[in-house]
C-alpha cells in the first residue's frame, strides 16, 4: 500500500454489536470529503494505522457497506490471541483521530452471476455483509449462511435479516446448527460463485466441498484473516542449525516477526499467508505445525516440508528450519 | 478534489466496431484505462484490464487459451471474468488474483464497454444508435482512433453545424446555415438542435444526391444522447413539398452518426458513420460517401479532424485562456451540462481541462 495513500480521519461513533465485537463509524477528513459518494465496491477493506504498544503498525478491516454516505463502517472483534490491533481499536473513543488508507479491494464480487453463495463464520461476516447488501440491491439470487458460536455472537444478524429476509440463514454451535456446505454448493446453479470468509477450518471445508462438487477453482472466492488457526497460539522455539540460532516466538508475535527481530533476513509481502514469499524449509519438528496459510495445497501441508512464517505456527513443541541465508 | 479525466464512468462507451474484434487480443485505451478486447469461443466479447495482476505486463502481449488469456511473461491465466485460473510454481491460486473485467455489449454494429461500477451496467442504457444497424439506413463509416483532442471538442463540433459553412465550404457548407435560426431543446438525457433552411439553393453535395433541379428545404436535426453519442438527421427535399411538416418523400435523408469515446483527457476515439435511405443498394455510392468523409485528408471529416487537433494544441499552449460562448453554442453547452450532471452523480467534479469550464478571468488578476 502506497505511503502517500494515508489520509486523516475521525472516529465518529462506536457501538457494541456483541460482547466482543464493536462497530466503528469512521469519517474521512473534511479535505478529502470534497469528493464524497464514490462508493467502495463490496469486499473492500480499509487500512487503519494502529499502535501496538509503542510500535506503529497497520491493520485491514472489511467495510460493512458501500459507504455511499461518506462514512466508512467496520466491525472489529477483540481477539485474545491477537497481535494487538483489535485491543488498540477497542480502546478508541469517539472523536479519536485516525489515519486511514484505501478503501482497496482484493475480494471483488463478480456481477451478473446466475447465483451466489455467501458463507460467513464469526467476524468473517464483515465483507459478506457488504456483498449481501449489494446483491440484494441488485436483485441478484443469493444466500448468506452465517455461523457463530452462540446466538449473541451473530453480530449484525438482526439488522441483516430485516433487510434481506429469508436469504439469511444463521447457525450456532450452541444450538447445534451446522452449515451443510455440500448441500449449499449443490443448490448453486452452474456458473454460480461462492464467497467465504471465516476461520481457517471453515475455509478449508469450503474449499474441499467446492472441489468435491467438481466446481472450477476460480468460482470459489475467499478472504483470509491470517490469524486464527486450528490450534490456539502459543510460544514456540525455532532452531536454525545453519545459522546456529535458537529463537523464541512469543504467543503474540508471528514467526516472521520473531525471525526478523532476531536479525534473520526474510523476504515477505502479503502477511496473510497468500503469496508464499516468506516460506522456509522445515528440517524437523517435535510439535504440530499449525498451517494457517492458503498458499500451500492440502497435500503440501500434509508433507510438512515447508511453512509460511507470516501466519503459521507450531504448538506442542519446537521446530527446526532452514532459511535462504547462505552468507559466509 | 478535481477529477482530471473529465468524463463519467457509469456509461456505455463505443470501444470497437463489431467486425474488428475476433480471436486476436486487441488493446485499446478507453477512459484512461488500458483494456484488452477479444471474442470468446461462444462469440461473446470479453474486455479485461490490459495489465497482468502480477507484474502489469499488458495481457494483450500474451495469447488466448480457449476463452482465457495467458500472460506472455510468467504464464498466469485469467478467464473472461478476470479471475486467475493458473499460477506458476504453486498448487493453489492466490485469492486476490484477478484483473478487472469490463461489462461489454454488442449492439448497433459496435462493441460498447461500461467503464464504471459493473453492478450498474444495464444494457438498456446503451445509447440509441439504431440508425447504424437498422433498415432502411445504409452506410459504411470508420474511426479516428486516438484523435488528439478532448472528446468534448468533437461534441461541440457536431452540436453546432455553423462550422460547416467554413470548414466544409464547397460540399455541405452553405451561407444559409449561418443565416437560419435554430431551436435547442433538451430532456434529462438528450439535447436536440433543430435548424430548417427553407427555399434555399442546395449546397453541392445535396444537389448532386437529390438529383432534381430547383430550390430545397434543408434540415439538420441533431440529437445528442449523454454522454457521447450524436445522431444528426440531415437532408433536403424539394422546396415547399412538406418536409418540415413530415413528408420527406420528395427529398433525400441521411444521418451522421458519432460515438465519441474518451481515450485520455486530451484524446478520443471517434466512431463515425454516414447512413442514408436513398439508393440503398448502390454499393458504389456507399463507397463514395465513405470517401467523401475520409479521403486521404481531403474528406469532410478529415477537415474536422484537422480543426479539432489544432484546437486542442491551442488549448494546450494557452491552458488558462477561456472559451467565449456564443448563441450558436447553446447545444454544446447543454450537452456539457448533461455530462457534468452524470459526473456529479458519480461524486466527481468536471475537469479543469474542460475548456468550456475554464473560469474567465475578469479584471486584473492579483499576481
Amino acid at each position: 500500500m502506497a505511503a502517500t495513500d494515508w489520509q486523516p480521519a475521525r472516529l465518529r461513533a462506536t457501538r457494541a454489536l456483541t460482547p466482543d465485537i464493536r462497530l466503528f463509524e469512521i469519517e474521512p477528513s473534511e479535505i478529502e470529503q470534497a469528493s464524497p459518494g464514490a462508493p467502495a465496491p463490496p469486499g473492500s477493506h480499509l487500512g487503519v494505522a494502529v499502535m501496538i504498544g509503542e510500535r506503529p503498525d497497520t491493520r485491514s478491516y472489511s467495510l460493512l457497506d458501500s459507504g455511499a454516505d461518506g462514512l466508512y463502517r467496520i466491525a472489529v472483534k477483540r481477539l485474545p490471541d491477537s497481535r494487538g490491533g483489535s485491543a488498540y481499536m477497542h480502546g478508541l473513543e469517539p472523536g479519536a483521530r485516525l489515519s486511514i488508507s484505501g478503501p482497496r479491494n482484493h475480494f471483488g464480487l463478480t456481477p451478473g452471476r446466475p447465483g451466489y453463495l455467501l458463507v460467513a463464520g464469526g467476524i468473517g461476516i464483515t465483507p459478506l455483509h457488504a456483498m449481501a447488501l449489494a446483491l440484494h440491491r441488485a436483485g441478484a439470487p443469493f444466500h448468506l449462511l452465517y455461523a457463530a458460536r452462540t446466538p449473541q455472537d451473530l453480530a449484525l444478524a438482526d439488522d441483516l435479516r430485516a433487510r434481506i429476509g429469508e436469504r439469511l440463514r444463521t447457525f450456532t454451535d450452541e444450538e447445534g446448527g451446522r452449515i451443510d456446505l455440500a448441500a449449499a454448493i449443490a443448490d448453486l446453479p452452474p456458473g454460480g460463485e461462492a464467497y467465504l470468509c471465516g476461520p481457517l477450518g471453515m475455509m478449508e471445508a469450503g474449499r474441499r466441498a467446492w472441489a468435491e462438487a467438481g466446481r472450477p477453482a476460480q468460482g470459489l472466492r475467499f478472504e483470509t484473516f491470517g490469524t486464527g488457526g486450528r490450534h490456539a497460539a502459543e510460544a514456540f522455539t525455532v532452531r536454525i542449525p545453519r545459522l546456529s540460532r535458537e529463537i523464541v516466538v512469543p504467543r503474540h508475535q508471528t514467526m516472521l516477526e520473531a525471525l526478523e527481530a532476531a536479525g534473520v533476513g526474510m523476504i515477505h509481502d502479503c502477511r496473510r499467508g497468500e503469496c508464499g514469499l516468506c516460506t522456509v524449509k522445515i528440517l524437523d519438528t517435535d510439535g504440530t505445525v499449525d498451517h494457517r496459510d492458503v498458499f500451500f495445497s492440502d497435500a503440501q501441508k500434509a508433507t510438512n516440508a515447508q511453512l509460511c512464517t507470516c501466519v503459521s505456527r507450531v504448538v506442542g513443541g519446537g521446530i527446526t528450519i532452514d532459511t535462504a541465508d547462505r552468507a559466509g | 478534489m478535481t477529477d482530471a479525466k473529465g468524463f463519467p464512468l457509469n456509461a456505455w462507451y463505443a470501444a470497437a466496431w463489431d467486425h474488428e474484434i475476433g480471436r486476436a487480443l486487441t488493446p485499446r485505451r478507453i477512459c484512461d484505462k488500458d483494456v484488452v478486447l477479444y471474442r470468446r469461443t461462444d462469440g461473446a466479447v470479453a474486455a479485461l484490464e490490459d495489465a497482468c495482476w502480477h507484474r502489469l505486463l499488458p495481457l494483450s502481449l500474451g495469447h488466448l487459451k480457449g476463452d482465457q488469456v495467458m500472460c506472455g511473461y510468467h504464464g498466469l491465466v485469467f478467464d473472461a471474468s478476470g479471475r486467475c485460473t493458473f499460477m506458476p510454481a504453486q498448487e493453489t491460486i492466490n485469492p486476490s488474483a484477478c484483473v478487472r473485467a469490463f461489462p461489454a455489449v454488442e449492439r448497433y454494429r459496435l462493441i460498447w464497454l461500461w467503464m464504471g461500477d459493473p453492478a450498474l451496467a444495464d444494457p438498456d442504457l446503451v445509447p440509441d444508435f439504431h440508425w447504424n444497424s437498422d433498415a432502411p439506413w445504409v452506410g459504411e463509416g470508420g474511426t479516428f482512433y486516438g484523435l488528439k483532442c478532448n472528446y468534448r471538442l468533437v461534441i461541440d463540433n457536431l452540436m453546432d453545424l455553423t462550422h460547416e459553412t467554413y470548414v466544409h465550404a464547397g460540399s455541405i457548407g452553405d451561407d444559409a446555415i449561418t443565416r437560419s435560426p435554430f431551436e435547442v431543446t433538451h430532456t434529462d438525457t438528450c439535447v436536440t438542435v433543430e435548424r430548417w433552411m427553407e427555399n434555399i439553393e442546395p449546397p453541392p453535395f445535396w444537389a448532386r444526391n437529390l438529383g432534381k433541379p430547383g430550390h430545397v428545404d434543408r434540415w439538420q436535426i441533431i440529437r445528442f444522447e449523454a454522454p457521447t453519442v450524436v445522431a444528426g438527421d440531415v437532408g433536403v427535399a424539394l422546396a415547399g413539398t412538406g418536409a418540415r411538416q413530415g413528408d420527406r418523400s420528395q427529398g433525400v435523408n441521411g444521418f451522421f452518426l458519432a460515438a465519441i469515446t474518451p481515450e485520455t483527457a486530451t484524446s478520443c476515439h471517434y466512431f463515425w458513420n454516414f447512413v442514408r435511405s436513398w439508393r440503398t443498394d448502390d454499393e458504389e455510392l456507399t463507397k463514395s460517401l465513405n470517401r467523401a468523409h475520409v479521403n486521404d485528408g481531403k474528406g469532410v471529416y478529415d477537415q474536422d479532424h484537422d480543426v479539432l487537433e489544432a484546437q486542442q494544441r491551442a488549448i494546450d499552449r494557452q491552458p488558462r485562456q477561456p472559451f467565449y460562448n456564443l448563441n450558436i453554442d447553446a447545444g454544446a453547452l447543454w450537452a456539457h451540462r448533461l455530462i457534468d450532471g452524470m459526473m456529479a452523480k458519480e461524486g466527481r467534479a468536471p475537469s479543469k481541462n474542460d475548456p468550456a469550464k475554464a473560469t474567465p478571468s475578469v479584471g486584473i488578476a492579483a499576481e
